[in-house]
């Protein structure tokens, strides 16, 4: 991937989250404190402004470092578990990305382990999860069929009693609810796909 | 060895401040003390840089226990800690405690000498089962 393209779809991914603040806070201040969508923009515009640099680098280096500046900068605990899946899958990722389906697993396990979850629990994961199998599976459409998955996924979350976070302290009144750390996992899945061919 | 030293991360900074406030009324200046809380922005959150310095604030050759409040306070500590020098990462743990008794009863045992795994185990009998 050429520096200039890292660096569009970096700007991208980050203008989608920046621009989707007020439904992932809407989302949030049904089941959560009401900060995701502030602490996810407030980290993606620190990697939003330093997309240029981040982009020079080698892949495995720039998802290192936008995983450091998320960790930095959001505040919340998805500012941890999002930059341990950049750093973890910037880890794992080898230099001609031929390893995707791997390294995504690796990342996937990496934010288990950082969330003391899994998969089925009302959580991120619950995106991520399906997506690295479908991504495991391979296929020639992937880049038309991973934003379904991700958004299915996502709406999936809604019936699910939360066991984790904040919104596991509301037991069954979080039934009926999104999780909106599976929606901005979608949200981040289905741009980087939007954005891939261009 | 010197007594084990106590950091309080909470998302709002009055809480982390007023439990600190209340650890040190009762061990005084015996035990290495620091505390965190609000995000970079000053709102309420926790960010990882900022508990990190007062883990370097609070060192100790002894170790140091963290007490936190919610979700996001125990996975940035977490992240906080892997940040530190190897030499130091081990002697960090985050308590499994309730965080105004459990730093108030955490830093009691410490200011008694005891070590790290003491001094966590004892707050963390206050959690419910």
């Amino acid at each position: 991937m050429t520096p200039e393209r890292l660096e569009r779809l970096i700007v991208t991914v980050a203008d989608a989250v920046i621009a989707h603040e007020h439904e992932l806070t809407v989302l949030d201040q049904a089941i959560g404190d009401g900060d995701h969508g502030l602490n996810m923009r407030r980290g993606f515009e620190a990697v939003r402004n330093e997309a240029r640099d981040l982009a020079c680098k080698p892949v495995a280096d720039a998802l290192n470092g936008i995983g450091s500046r998320l960790v930095m900068t959001i505040g919340g605990a998805s500012g941890p578990l999002y930059g341990t899946m950049f750093i973890a899958l910037g880890k794992a990722l080898s230099p001609d990305a031929s390893n995707l389906a791997e390294a995504l697993a690796c990342a996937v396990g990496a934010v288990m382990a950082r969330g003391k979850s899994q998969p089925g629990q009302k959580t991120m994961l619950d995106v991520l999860a399906p997506v690295q199998a479908a991504v495991a599976a391979g296929g020639e459409e992937l880049v038309q069929t991973l934003p379904v998955i991700a958004r299915d996924a996502a709406l999936a979350t809604a019936p699910v009693r939360a066991v984790r976070g904040r919104a596991s302290f509301l037991g069954d009144r979080s039934i009926g609810h999104v999780d909106p750390g599976a929606m901005s996992a979608a949200l981040i899945v289905t741009t980087i796909c939007g954005a891939w061919e261009t | 060895m010197p007594n084990v030293g106590i950091v309080i991360v909470s998302h709002s900074p009055k809480i982390a401040e007023g439990a600190a406030d209340m650890v040190r009324q009762m061990v005084g200046d015996s035990v290495p003390l620091a505390w965190s809380g609000g995000d970079s922005a000053g709102g309420l959150g926790t960010s990882v840089a900022a508990v990190r310095q007062a883990i370097e604030d609070a060192w100790s050759e002894g170790g140091v226990a963290i007490l936190v409040d919610l979700g996001g306070a125990e996975t940035n500590s977490e992240m906080a800690i892997e940040l530190l020098d190897a030499g130091r990462r081990d002697r960090v743990v985050v308590c499994n405690a309730p965080i105004v008794e459990g730093a108030v009863i955490a830093a009691a045992e410490a200011s008694g000498g005891s070590p790290l795994d003491v001094v966590c185990r004892v707050a963390e009998e206050l959690s419910p089962r």
